[in-house]
């Protein structure tokens, strides 16, 4: 496999008025193309600072993060951010409309996410009236348009509820699995993160490194919740929750 | 209500009654407002060339109106009204983005702002009596210099306060300061920028009228000094009746734009 993006010795520091914070220390590991995976850890322990380092919201303060060239990333936050004034449509091409990009052809793209997602329908409609799993997909054909390579998920789904989240993970997972992305998912969910990543990166609590990495050999490579029921399942959910309170 | 169920046109009637109860009691009130004012004047219980009453606004309005003149002033009085509203909305919404788009400007100018928001402005008037002129400039920098601060603060705490989300998100995207502005910013902030514009309006009349009970010679405040230092307290009243009229249709005005 093909190594597309590539992290080595980073490291992060917040500064404050009286004392300076290491969130990040000594974070490496690389990422192959086609790959699903997860990174866990305590909560605070800087998860969510390394999807925002890879997407230049924040700036690294040491270390190296080398991407293939051309390979472009995308982040998708934790909240749908779905614009309430605009339509589902007009949602869907903001990335594009930001970055100069909108012509014919991207537009086509978004309606054939919209139609192969089940979205064309509510093209013209507004976000209050789509369901919670629906805005969740509208967010990531937001996403999804600008034709990144590798998408970073920041608890993409952990503002919904329980079984909203087993459905729309599934839903994710093979919208992203279809469209032949890779993704790093930042989680708290244990469960969700052995059930949908072929590797699941284990952080100690902050000043954070790599405690583990995990090679998740699950039989069903289609579906999370599937997954969820292999043997092997509860193996690794052990492994990790030791690693994570050991 | 052809297709109405019974349930939903009793709803309707219910609506309707409740409508006709409402209108009715607002203009009971003020009849009989207008009625006890007219009969304690009429039967000597109070001094009418202090207290005036309706009979005698009616008089003033009907002579002021075949005179000619009522247009004019309420003429000036609403032209001084528009431009200071327009001028100080503008020029409100313009520094609120700034104070805005960028933060250090914002923490430079932000005591001077408190500052100028809580000084009764007055205490100005004398001053800009000296640098606008006797007339009409001094009256719109009045209404102009009483709202702004208002403005701009009401405003800039709107735009701060954009659902962090929506900012972070196009952040994602890469988007500019001015793209985060044009697509988040704004368009969340109609509904403030719309309730600022109302407490606006209101500052500028208040300024409006301040300014030309102190300096002008024509308006609906002038006629008020004027009538006060004659003792003619009919137009007075009159004239406090015209202003009201006047206040109620700007802010309806400002309403419309929804």
């Amino acid at each position: 496999m093909k190594k597309i993006l590539e992290i080595s010795n980073l490291k992060k520091n917040y500064h404050t008025n009286n004392e300076e914070v290491c969130a990040l220390n000594d974070i490496s590991f690389d990422i192959y193309e086609g790959e699903f995976v997860s990174i866990v850890g305590p909560s605070g322990c800087g998860k969510s600072t390394i999807l925002s380092i890879l997407n230049n919201i924040i700036d690294k303060s040491e270390g190296s993060i080398s991407i293939l060239n051309g390979y472009k990333l995308a982040y998708m936050l934790q909240d749908d951010c779905l614009l309430p004034f605009k339509t589902v449509m007009e949602n869907c091409l903001i990335g594009l409309r930001v970055n100069n990009n909108l012509t014919e052809e991207s537009k086509e793209y978004v309606i054939e996410l919209l139609r192969k997602y089940g979205l064309y329908d509510f093209m013209n409609k507004y976000p209050s009236n789509l369901s919670g799993g629906m805005r969740q997909r509208c967010a990531l054909i937001r996403t999804l348009a600008l034709k990144p390579d590798i998408l970073l998920l920041d608890e993409a789904m952990s503002s919904l509820d329980y079984q909203t989240r087993l459905n729309i993970g599934e839903d994710i997972f093979k919208i992203i699995k279809n469209e032949g992305k890779t993704a790093i998912m930042v989680t708290h969910d244990i469960g969700e993160a052995i059930s949908m990543s072929d590797r699941v990166i284990v952080l100690t609590e902050r000043p954070s490194t790599v405690r583990s990495i995990y090679n998740i050999k699950l039989k069903s490579k289609s579906s999370p919740i599937n997954n969820r029921k292999d043997p092997l399942f509860a193996k690794y959910f052990d492994l990790i929750w030791r690693d994570l309170n050991g | 209500m052809g297709n109405y169920s019974i349930e939903h046109i009793l709803f309707l009637k219910k609506k309707k009654r409740e409508h006709v109860i409402v209108v009715f009691f607002r203009l009971l009130i003020l009849m009989i407002f207008l009625f006890v004012w007219e009969m304690l004047a009429k039967n000597g219980i109070i001094n009418s060339f202090v207290f005036s009453c309706p009979s005698k606004v009616v008089k003033t309005l009907l002579k002021l109106f075949s005179g000619g003149t009522l247009f004019s002033h309420i003429g000036i009085t609403f032209y001084e009204i528009i431009i200071s509203f327009l001028l100080s909305s503008i020029v409100g919404i313009a520094i609120a983005t700034l104070l805005w788009s960028n933060n250090m400007i914002h923490k430079i100018l932000d005591p001077y702002l408190t500052i100028f928001n809580s000084l009764p402005k007055v205490a100005l008037g004398p001053l800009i009596i000296i640098w606008f002129g006797a007339g009409i400039n001094s009256v719109i920098f009045m209404g102009f210099i009483i709202s702004i601060f208002v403005t701009i603060i009401s405003i800039y705490q709107g735009f701060i306060s954009t659902n962090i989300n929506y900012i972070t998100m196009l952040r994602c995207f890469n988007a500019s300061k001015w793209q985060i502005f044009k697509y988040a910013v704004l368009p969340s902030n109609f509904k403030n920028i719309i309730s600022a514009l109302k407490v606006n309006i209101s500052m500028n009349l208040i300024g409006i009228i301040m300014g030309e009970l102190l300096v002008s010679k024509k308006g609906i405040g002038y006629l008020i000094m004027y009538g006060s230092q004659i003792f003619n307290i009919d137009l007075v009243i009159t004239c406090i009746f015209i202003l009201a009229i006047i206040s109620y249709i700007m802010y309806s005005l400002v309403n419309k734009i929804k």
